[in-house]
């Protein structure tokens, strides 16, 4: 039984437990209101462990809301509110006990434009290590060497680390985000639609980057690229009026899809 | 046959008249430029007798003594700085704090919406009505602060007594309620136009909200309300009628932020009235200083502000 006196739960960030998951993030029944509007229609999907779900659908199909509440962004925004739950690693992240500021140290987010802020490379990288408390120089120097190799970005960026992350080329910067992303180990990368503006050369840089953290991140991903899709994703889920019409291995969706509807979608027939 | 084709280009639609927008911009850029620069010879031939007479003494001399012709304005420059850079004091944090909340969602639009039209209504007020305003509300609550200060930390410099009414606090702390509304409502904006995304970075790795304004938001509005601060600062060495009327005009110097003192914009506003012969010349001199350090201030604003942008270049 849990009462509100309880300490906040903490994600786990013990690398050992539960290797595949297959219900690592699990949507129970999850409806979702901008005002009047509802956005999502009784979702339910199980996103596996250590594996990359792509979420597809034409725009406005509530791809990127679903996304959003996997760390309650949409919180910002007011006037929302959502029914049915949603559980990682079984723990309900609207549960009481847990503190929005915790859930969203543990899950990292990229998104759609870059965002670096306004200040150098190294201080992007350790802002969440910052946050949550750690100054010692070693621990914040080895996040930034770990971060930035894990993002690709280390070799390009090393004999500049103080020097401001806006001088980045639009590619280098995205991969800092993502590098600052996954800077405090979060469990699960969520990433919005993080190529749409990035050139081609950039993207397939990002896409071998996605299917690199997958050995150690629950990855999901927005795109509206569906070679992206078949490219870096494990799994995709074919979103279409903020109903979830199909979730499927991705060969199986682009190959073989059992719903006409994503038949239609992903041979450009609408959407 | 056809008809003989047109040529694409031709020299048919080619009017070597004169551009009279082009005449009519550059006109008025031009008058404002010699209007700036007729005012300053103006003031400089007045003062120039003047300048002449004190040379650099003027600035480093404390007489004020039009009877015996000595005249010098080290108190009334001293106070135009100390009143202009206390009252930043004072308005700077209200100021930025009023434009944190207003650019926040601690509270419903609509009333962050009446709040901010109400701060701005306070550059609406005239200076007159703030020095009648100073003299009923502010002077007796500075003299009690002030007696009770004296009291307390009188061996302090900043708070010997005794304690006036008419003081350099009093003055002070008006201006800061007049420059207010510049400082809040361009910080605001600058605040207002911090990107969302960055916003949304800030929160998504996990940043309180308040962690979120001091480590993301103020750094990426540092241009605008650096702005803004300078902009407030101008005013406040310029602003003439309330300080007149409240900081008791005195050209004695003194470390007290309890004692009347006096500032250039005082002095001028005071004195031309009556003044004749080598005074009228030396206030257009204490003129002419007020100017300059108003030009210098500007500039250094100027530098701080490009210095801050080209930290936050590219963000937007």
């Amino acid at each position: 039984m849990q009462t509100s006196k309880e300490a906040p739960v903490k994600m786990t960030t013990d690398d050992r437990n539960l290797l595949g998951r297959p219900d690592f993030i699990s949507v129970k029944d999850f409806n979702f209101f901008y005002g009047k509007k509802q956005a999502l229609h009784t979702i339910n999907m199980d996103i596996p462990e250590r594996q990359v779900t792509a979420l597809i659908g034409p725009s406005g199909c509530g791809k990127s809301t679903l996304l959003r509440n996997f760390n309650r962004m949409n919180e910002l925004i007011d006037g929302v509110h959502h029914e049915g739950d949603i559980r990682i690693l079984g723990k309900s992240i609207y549960d009481k006990g847990i503190e929005v500021i915790s859930l969203r140290r543990s899950i990292g987010m990229v998104f759609q434009k870059s965002n670096p802020f306004p200040k150098s490379i190294y201080e992007n990288v350790v802002f969440a290590l910052r946050i949550s408390g750690t100054s010692k120089k070693s621990e914040l120097d080895e996040c930034v060497e770990r971060s930035l190799r894990g993002a690709a970005l280390w070799n390009e960026v090393k004999d500049r680390l103080h020097e401001s992350a806006l001088g980045l080329s639009g590619g280098q910067m995205q991969r800092l985000c993502i590098a600052r992303a996954i800077a405090n180990r979060p469990k699960v990368l969520l990433m919005d639609e993080p190529c749409s503006a990035l050139d081609p050369i950039a993207t397939v840089k990002v896409e071998e980057l996605i299917r690199e953290l997958k050995q150690q991140f629950t990855i999901v991903i927005v795109t509206h690229n569906m070679q992206q899709a078949t490219r870096c994703s494990d799994k995709t889920a074919f979103f279409y009026l903020g109903k979830l019409i199909e979730f499927a291995d991705t060969p199986k969706i682009f190959s073989n899809p059992s719903e006409k509807q994503t038949e239609d979608y992903i041979t450009g027939r609408f959407g | 046959m056809s008809a003989p084709e047109k040529d694409i280009i031709s020299p048919a639609g080619y009017r070597p008249a004169p551009d009279l927008f082009k005449i009519l911009c550059q006109t008025a850029s031009l008058l404002t430029v010699l209007m700036l620069g007729w005012i300053i010879y103006e003031i400089i031939e007045s003062a120039w007798p003047a300048i002449q007479k004190f040379g650099f003494d003027f600035m480093t001399t404390s007489a004020w003594v039009p009877n015996r012709e000595r005249f010098g304005v080290l108190p009334f420059i001293i106070g135009t700085l100390a009143s202009s850079f206390l009252a930043i004091l004072f308005a700077f944090p209200l100021g930025v704090a009023i434009a944190i909340f207003l650019s926040e969602n601690f509270l419903s639009p609509s009333i962050r919406q009446t709040m901010r039209f109400v701060v701005e209504m306070l550059a609406a007020i005239p200076s007159v009505v703030y020095g009648l305003w100073g003299i009923f509300v502010i002077i007796p609550i500075v003299k009690a602060f002030g007696d009770w200060a004296v009291g307390t930390f009188g061996d302090f410099p900043l708070f010997s007594g005794p304690a006036y009414g008419n003081s350099l606090l009093t003055a002070s702390v008006v201006l800061a309620i007049m420059i207010l509304p510049t400082i809040t409502a361009i910080s605001r904006n600058s605040l207002a136009s911090v990107p969302k995304t960055l916003r949304e970075g800030a929160y998504a790795l996990g940043a309180t909200r308040w962690e979120a304004i001091f480590s993301v938001i103020l750094p990426t509005a540092a241009p605008g309300i650096v702005a803004a601060t300078i902009l407030g600062l101008g005013r406040a060495m310029g602003e003439t009628m309330a300080v007149a009327m409240l900081i008791g005009n005195s050209s004695r110097l003194s470390w007290s932020v309890l004692s009347p003192s006096g500032t250039l914009a005082g002095l001028l506003a005071n004195q031309f009235g009556e003044a004749q012969g080598l005074q009228v010349n030396s206030l257009m001199y204490a003129a002419l200083i007020l100017i300059g350090i108003t030009l210098v201030v500007n500039l250094l604003g100027e530098a701080v502000l490009r210095y801050t942008q080209k930290q936050t270049a590219g963000i937007r």
